[in-house]
């Protein structure tokens, strides 16, 4: 039966989310010189186009079609044929199948998209449509499967992943990791300074994500009733935790930045992902907190590995979603939620097991998976621009186009 | 006698301060140019997301005017004086030989071009 408030708060949630999207090309297009700022901010941009059409072609059945082995969803969907206005009761009774399909996709946008923070100044535009495709199809889609397809194996399990803090940002992150190793890094980096070009659209960015954040954890209650507003007040609170900690720690080091507290806040929406609908508002605040100090010092180990994962999404995304998805497994509370579980905080070890296993697997995997598309579409296309064109940079040489005149 | 031409680099934020004075000693004229440059103490560390990064050269101004021989001593005390603060990236000041000067508007050479 379907309910108009539901309705109505998901698919507002869903244009949330796509926002999200255009809001990381401005968070990244920040951090990146002049010369690379509408090449980086295309590769987001172009992701919301493409996969929206991939997502309606066949993404949607492979992720959250009838489910084979508890491995993969079957083509039953494809096309979106059989997806209508009636409700799925499998996976949310009170709204549309099409909503429920379309909040879905502006998280399979997003996912691809935060993986170009680790090849940005360099990347070769058409392998990269090529690679983000690939990893749509045999990244994205299967782990959703596993995580929050009916069957899927994970779910099975028990592992807790409210809104994607390991679908989402522990396969972005470590398939970051992957590509900038596969890609290697940007010439001159490490010897020559690399200044961002402009930090208040960075900060735009942040803020905005901030905002859509709102429909990411929100909505994936898929109602629109109590559990979306705990959600929604444990995503405000873990970011202005993880903020203020970032803000403090950059403080003690020199002075307070708004790129530090802007990356704080980024990555406290990511840590409580995985926990927006299972933990209380002060276990949000101790998620944002641990979270900053986390990512923080990772950023740091990166830099000093001379690893050029450029917009550090390993660090935020990957070691975040990590953070959140263990600490989930610490503080989750089935008084909170009932369709949740217990963590080992209140007296349940076996979900922090559970959770560890999910992320564990689903690391290898997408690590795996995406250094090897990352290869294959390397030797096949050059995953890099050619020299020169680096040099001169990708605005003009890739997209023939000048940001600033 | 002759003209000389005064390229001062200065602080950003000294510019209105300098342009007073050289206006309170009758040099009204001049060209204002936005350039980025470093001295001998190199660049400067901003704060990155964590840690730091550097920047190798800093935003100054450039200020160009060309006075005549007799005036040079006064407009140089005037630009020192007010573009100084005594720390390190107050700049410097070149001076140059100027052959001639035209005024486009109506042809005039040397000193009455001024």
């Amino acid at each position: 039966m379907i309910n108009s408030g539901d309705t109505a708060w998901v698919l507002i949630s869903t244009a949330l989310v796509i926002l999200m999207t255009p809001a990381l090309a401005f968070f990244y297009g920040g951090m990146v010189r002049k010369k690379n700022i509408l090449s980086t901010i295309m590769l987001s941009v172009a992701i919301l186009a493409l996969i929206s059409i991939q997502w309606v072609l066949f993404g949607y059945t492979l992720a959250f079609g009838p489910d084979i082995k508890h491995l993969i969803g079957g083509l039953d969907w494809l096309g979106l044929i059989g997806v209508g206005q009636a409700p799925n009761a499998v996976y949310a009774a009170t709204i549309p199948h099409l909503a429920f399909m379309v909040f879905q996709l502006a998280f399979a946008v997003i996912t691809p998209a935060l993986i170009t923070g680790a090849f940005v100044e360099r990347i070769n535009f058409p392998a990269f449509l090529v690679f983000t495709l690939l990893w749509a199809t045999f990244v994205y889609d299967p782990v959703a499967h596993w995580v929050w397809g009916m069957g899927g194996w994970l779910k099975n399990m028990g592992a807790l992943d409210f809104a994607g803090g390991t679908v989402v940002h522990i396969t972005a992150g470590v398939s970051a990791l992957a590509l900038a190793l596969v890609i290697g890094k940007r010439k001159g980096y490490g010897k020559y300074p690399m200044e961002p070009s402009n930090i208040p659209l960075t900060v735009l960015g942040a803020f905005l994500l901030w905002f859509g954040w709102f429909g990411f954890n929100g909505g994936s209650a898929l109602t629109s009733g109590g559990l979306a507003t705990l959600a929604f007040v444990v995503t405000n609170t873990s970011a202005a935790a993880a903020a203020l900690t970032w803000m403090i720690i950059s403080w003690i080091h020199k002075r307070p930045s708004v790129l530090g507290l802007s990356t704080g806040a980024v990555v406290g929406l990511v840590a409580i992902t995985p926990a927006a609908g299972f933990v209380s508002p002060l276990s949000a605040i101790l998620i944002g907190a641990v979270a900053s100090i986390v990512s923080y010092y990772s950023i740091l180990l990166r830099t000093r590995s001379g690893l050029d994962d450029s917009l550090d999404v390993f660090a935020c995304h990957g070691m975040g979603g990590i953070t959140g998805a263990l600490m989930t497994g610490l503080l989750a509370e089935k008084a909170i939620n009932v369709a949740g579980a217990n963590g080992l905080l209140f007296g349940n070890p076996h979900q922090f097991i559970v959770q560890v296993i999910a992320v564990t697997v689903v690391a290898v995997f997408a690590f795996v998976f995406s250094f090897v598309f990352g290869k294959i579409v390397d030797a096949m296309f050059s995953l890099r621009a050619k020299s020169e064109e680096e040099e001169i940079g990708l605005d003009i040489t890739q997209q023939a186009e000048s940001a600033y005149n | 006698m002759g003209f000389r031409k005064i390229e001062a680099i200065i602080r950003s934020e000294k510019l209105e301060e300098v342009r007073v004075a050289l206006d309170k000693e009758g040099f009204v004229g001049m060209t204002v140019t936005e350039v980025r440059g470093r001295g001998s103490q190199g660049g400067i560390l901003l704060e990155w997301r964590a840690g730091e990064y550097r920047v190798e050269f800093l935003p100054k101004l450039k200020i160009e005017l060309v006075v005549d021989d007799f005036d040079l001593q006064r407009a140089l005390k005037a630009i020192e004086e007010s573009a100084r603060t005594g720390t390190t990236g107050d700049g410097k000041v070149f001076v140059y030989t100027v052959d001639n000067i035209i005024r486009i508007r109506t042809g005039e050479r040397g000193g009455k071009a001024l």
